[in-house]
């Protein structure tokens, strides 16, 4: 699962003074304008590389943090189908994350580095995973809603120019798509159950409105970075755009099982753009930057997790095998 | 016989079920991820080993459904031994058990491969051909964290250590051991303990650590009769917490 990567008006504003040699740079926009992948070995821009490192990095560590609220609900799973389904589920995600932060090493950074980046707070994650899962009704949601968004996500970024990303995100996008069957299924099982099991999804249903609204990120059409990496074929789609897809995917399936979304002003205008009242991006931001309701707690199980296992990682080392950073 | 075996399929059923739920709460906090990945996939093969005996119990003995018997049972009726149900600690306690449990499991399903009972013996070959790979991961991490470092070395025996009666624990034998063996449905738990003592100790031994002195009065039985550690109701309790909510409902 994934949201979108997010840039601070900062790192926005340093992206712009990079320079590069402008004939490799012709040459390198030349490529990717035809489709061609660009490989680890390649010359790229140092903002490409940059850039790219930091979306990955924020995508492999949005699996492996996502998996810890839906974890959390596999020793609670009411028979066997759910909590093998629940337990593959959650194993796939920490695959991603292993796969993803291997696509990143081939830029030049170990994983080593970027988990401890994740634990100073300098590397972000999706905002999504901040938000606690309440009840069993959450993972209903998280399954069918927050996977099902990071699809959209996903499918538009497997078509962009770094080779490595996009094949892990295909691989990733094909075991997704599972997800969403096993979270749709427990969504529609809880929709058409007893009363109990539908206000508890209703309720999981109001809670998650908001959030997912802010999995694509703000508002993005006028950046000029945006337009450099969408030249680039980093980024491949607005964020708007890909809102809106996901919008009109989903409402009509959630409406059709009678159930609501807590915002009265939902609804497609006669150009097909959903529009929605306005989602609270000072709560995106506040959250972003480290004031969510389970910030603290996601990163004190990783840091639990990354202090309680170096024994083991020290152990497994052999000096020999150190990482060499696979630069052009 | 009926007694016998269905005895002999519950204390199976249950083992598994309760180290598969063990094995999943390494899920997200893994000491990397590729053991995250590894507690992950033999919880979910113990899990599914455990829904499957249960599902020979209710199709050949008129038990309950699957889902019921794993999940809505009391726990003083659950006939696993208290190893399993001990919380996972940390990761060098949950390795040197799922090391010893492993094998226990490997042995147990080679000789009942060749039951008697044949829905026993056809499950029996499957899932000891996917033990094959947990006893795999168990050895391959014991023998390089014992040798891979000092500090590494004295927290795999001191794990041995502590769970080397629980672990004998396993093999706590049923009144109708004699039964079993007699009608050639299962060996015993008295010859698959000494198949096992010979296994676990060549591997000790081969890593480099020392194999714990067995003293009989400290075996920690009473598992399988249905005397569990304070561990296993809080396990139950959470692992039923859904499923309480709304006692009607079909999830």
């Amino acid at each position: 699962m994934y949201g979108n990567a997010y840039i601070s008006p900062e790192e926005a504003k340093q992206m712009q003074s990079q320079q590069d040699d402008p004939k490799q740079l012709a040459l390198f926009e030349a490529r990717v304008a035809k489709g061609e992948k660009v490989e680890p070995g390649d010359w790229m821009p140092t903002d490409y590389r940059k850039q790219l490192i930091r979306m990955i990095e924020q995508h492999a560590h949005s699996e492996i943090v996502g998996a810890l609220p839906e974890g959390t609900w596999i020793t609670r799973a009411p028979n066997f189908r759910r909590k093998l389904a629940l337990i593959a589920k959650v194993q796939d995600e920490i695959g991603h994350g292993q796969l993803l932060y291997s696509a990143a090493e081939t830029l030049g950074k170990t994983r080593e580095q970027m988990l401890a980046d994740l634990l100073s707070g300098k590397s972000k994650y999706s905002n999504v995973f901040n938000y606690p899962a309440k009840t069993w009704a959450d993972i209903a949601v998280i399954g069918f809603l927050v996977d099902g968004a990071a699809i959209v996500n996903q499918v538009i970024n497997s078509k962009g120019s770094y080779g490595p990303y996009c094949r892990a995100l295909e691989r990733i996008c094909y075991e997704e798509s599972f997800h969403l069957k096993q979270g749709h299924d427990n969504f529609v099982y809880l929709a058409t159950g007893t009363p109990q099991q539908r206000n508890m999804l209703q309720e999981a249903l109001n809670r998650w409105y908001r959030p997912l609204l802010h999995f694509f990120g703000p508002s993005d059409k006028a950046s000029q970075h945006s337009e450099k990496l969408m030249k680039w074929r980093v980024k491949l789609a607005s964020n708007d755009d890909m809102r809106n897809q996901f919008l009109d995917q989903y409402v009509p399936k959630i409406l059709e099982l009678d159930l609501t979304l807590p915002d009265p002003n939902l609804k497609k205008n006669d150009a097909g753009i959903w529009e929605f009242s306005d989602p609270d991006w000072d709560e995106f931001k506040r959250v972003i930057n480290g004031d969510g309701p389970c910030n603290a707690e996601r990163l004190a199980v990783r840091r639990y997790a990354e202090e309680a296992g170096r024994w083991v990682r020290n152990a497994l080392m052999r000096k020999e095998e150190k990482y060499v950073v696979p630069l052009a | 016989m009926n007694t016998a075996t269905k005895d002999l399929l519950y204390k199976m059923a249950d083992d598994a079920f309760i180290i598969g739920h063990r094995n999943s709460e390494w899920t997200g906090i893994g000491p990397m991820l590729e053991e995250d990945l590894a507690f992950s996939s033999m919880a979910q093969d113990k899990i599914g080993h455990a829904w499957a005996l249960y599902k020979i119990l209710n199709e050949q003995f008129g038990e309950a459904d699957a889902d019921v018997l794993g999940f809505q049972r009391k726990a003083n009726d659950f006939k696993c031994c208290q190893f399993v149900e001990l919380p996972i600690g940390e990761y060098d306690f949950s390795l040197v058990r799922h090391f010893l449990f492993d094998h226990a499991e490997y042995l147990r399903y080679e000789a009942l491969s060749e039951s008697s009972f044949e829905p026993l013996a056809l499950l029996a070959k499957k899932i000891k051909s996917e033990i094959k790979y947990h006893t795999m991961h168990a050895d391959t991490l014991l023998r390089q964290l014992a040798n891979g470092s000092e500090e590494a070395k004295a927290r795999i025996q001191n794990a041995l250590n502590y769970s080397w009666h629980f672990a004998l624990g396993i093999f706590e034998e049923s009144s109708a051991e004699n039964e079993l063996i007699s009608n050639k449905v299962f060996i015993g738990e008295d010859a698959l303990k000494s198949q096992w003592i010979e296994k676990v100790s060549s591997i000790i031994d081969a890593a480099g650590l020392k194999v714990p002195v067995t003293e009989n009065t400290k075996i920690i039985l009473g598992g399988r009769k249905g005397t569990h550690s304070e561990y296993l109701q809080p396990l139950l309790t959470e692992m039923t917490e859904v499923l309480a909510s709304d006692p009607n409902a079909e999830w």
